[in-house]
């Protein structure tokens, strides 16, 4: 049987990693990438924080430098669009005329920010890639006017780089408060009040009229006047590839929890994927998170080659925003009742239980990386569905470490 | 060449724990392993230069509070996604109640 190789559509981390995993698990055979970017795969998490504020850390970060691909034989494709999935043949088509044909396909193509659809929507840039940073590095410039759009994570990040650099920066979000989805309200009253001590001045419960080339101009008629705008209201999944070759879309392109596509020779990871997960009750997700990307690659990459593992890793989130650090895992909402612990000064690590005492989520934050063990403590005891004793959760002088015993 | 730096009481670490040990501007990590074994290595992460001792020590295993990265303490092997490079370890031995490292 002749093997046309596993081909990987995509250029961030969930095609990077299934590349390592493809040869971790002593695959031989072909692989092909093809990304849109002329650049090798690289990390995005710095794009909104190191790469804007930290000389140092200007340049793209690649998972993959020319060495990697070298020792993993990818056959690297960049600059290239894919035009079409072609299943019957089992090839995909590029924008230069040449086909590539697959065994097994992965499509790892993100996710895209969702673009403001308000008169003068144009004027706002969003951030997706590396150049994009390089843009906005250019118009961070100290004493500049940056009015941000969304009080997401990524608005928020780019909200804390701007401040940092000098800007004066607004931040506005139509919602009651910042962070609405995902994160509890404690630990974004935490973030808010980091961004007012730093002087960003936050305009919440305010939706968007329209935008000028040179203001945002509000709902209840107040225009704040801009430099830069940038919009930061969320991303939709890269799923036109999928759809136009007739994959099953919901929420992204729908998998099953081995990653696998309504196509059995086709698999998706990272943000562009959707699949259902045991510890979110089943329900179908999609997310957005680094780490999660990795572990969907891993679990496709060992799918592809006959494996069948399921995948179950428990979602976990990070942010970064001036000396704050926030870690989130699991589940806030399946769990409805909050118990509280306060590691040290300015911490705070909340658990998500159930009303039978079982914990489902885990939100913190904290300066530095105070939160961190924490943190993962409670992923690994979400991940065993432990009933913890709320007591020792609540009680900051008691590691939580005994509780993973037993 | 040999320099063995005094670097805390074996009682400063818990078992199966680490702690963080400056020394002439550099920053070390001094774990105790379940087994009741003493091992030290760089402090920092090889990913984004994260102090380890902030982790958790789960085994053999420190895993960095910030992006997972995970190594085996023992021999400084750095064990898979985000962490590649490996991690340095010193030679650690035991005098009394006190824990020496070597950092030459």
């Amino acid at each position: 049987m002749s093997d046309a190789g596993i081909v990987i559509i995509g250029g961030g981390m969930a095609a990077a990693r299934a590349c390592i995993n493809l040869r971790a698990n002593d695959y031989a055979g072909l692989i092909t990438l093809v990304s849109e970017e002329n650049l090798l795969p690289y990390d995005r998490p710095p794009l909104s924080k190191a790469s804007i504020v930290d000389e140092a850390a200007h340049e793209p970060v690649l998972l993959l430098d020319d060495s990697i691909v070298a020792s993993l034989k990818v056959d690297v494709r960049l600059g290239k669009i894919v035009t079409a999935i072609n299943r019957s043949e089992k090839t995909i088509s590029l924008n230069d005329g040449s086909k590539i044909a697959y065994t097994k396909l992965l499509i790892a193509t993100g996710a895209k920010p969702r673009k403001l659809n308000c008169v003068g929507g144009e004027f706002a840039f969003t951030l997706r890639d590396y150049k994009d940073t390089v843009l906005l590095r250019q118009k961070f410039q100290p004493g500049k006017k940056i009015v941000v759009i969304g009080g997401g994570f990524i608005g928020l990040e780019l909200a804390s780089s701007a401040s940092k650099l000098g800007c004066e920066v607004s931040l506005i979000e139509a919602q009651p408060r910042i962070l609405m989805r995902g994160v509890p309200e404690p630990i974004a009253r935490i973030v808010h009040n980091a961004h007012v001590a730093a002087g960003v001045t936050m305009i919440i419960g305010t939706g968007i009229s329209h935008l000028t080339e040179d203001a945002v101009h509000l709902n209840d008629s107040r225009v704040i006047a801009a430099d830069t705008i940038i919009a930061g209201i969320g991303a939709s999944p890269e799923t036109q590839l999928a759809a136009d070759a007739g994959l099953t879309i919901e929420n992204g392109i729908a998998c099953n929890a081995q990653m696998q596509t309504s196509d059995p020779d086709i698999y998706a990871a990272g943000d562009c994927a959707s699949f259902p997960h045991e510890h979110m009750g089943g329900k179908r997700i999609r997310l957005e998170a680094w780490r999660s990307a990795q572990e969907q690659a891993a679990t496709a990459a060992a799918n592809m080659l006959g494996g069948d593992k399921t995948h179950t890793n428990v979602p976990w989130f990070w942010s970064d925003q001036y000396d704050l650090s926030l870690q989130i895992a699991g589940s806030a909402e399946l769990g409805p009742n909050t118990i509280t612990r306060v590691p040290s000064e300015g911490a705070l690590v909340l658990f998500h239980m159930t009303d039978d005492g079982a914990i489902k989520g885990v939100s913190g934050i904290g300066l530095g990386n105070s939160i961190g063990r924490d943190v993962k403590i409670a992923e690994m005891l979400i991940a065993k569905n432990a009933k913890p004793s709320p007591e020792i959760l609540a009680d900051a002088a008691q590691p939580l470490k005994a509780l993973l015993k037993g | 060449m040999t320099q063995w730096i005094d670097a805390c009481a074996k009682d400063d670490v818990a078992e199966e724990d680490v702690i963080r040990f400056d020394h002439a501007g550099r920053t070390f990590a001094i774990y105790r392993s379940p087994d009741d074994k003493f091992y030290a290595t760089d402090g920092l992460c090889t990913h984004e230069k994260i102090h380890l001792a902030d982790g958790l020590v789960m085994d053999n295993i420190i895993e960095c509070p910030k992006h997972n990265g995970r190594f085996d303490y023992t021999t400084g092997v750095a064990k898979g996604a985000p962490v590649c490079v490996n991690l340095k370890t010193y030679p650690v031995k035991l005098e009394g109640a006190r824990v020496f490292i070597n950092i030459a």
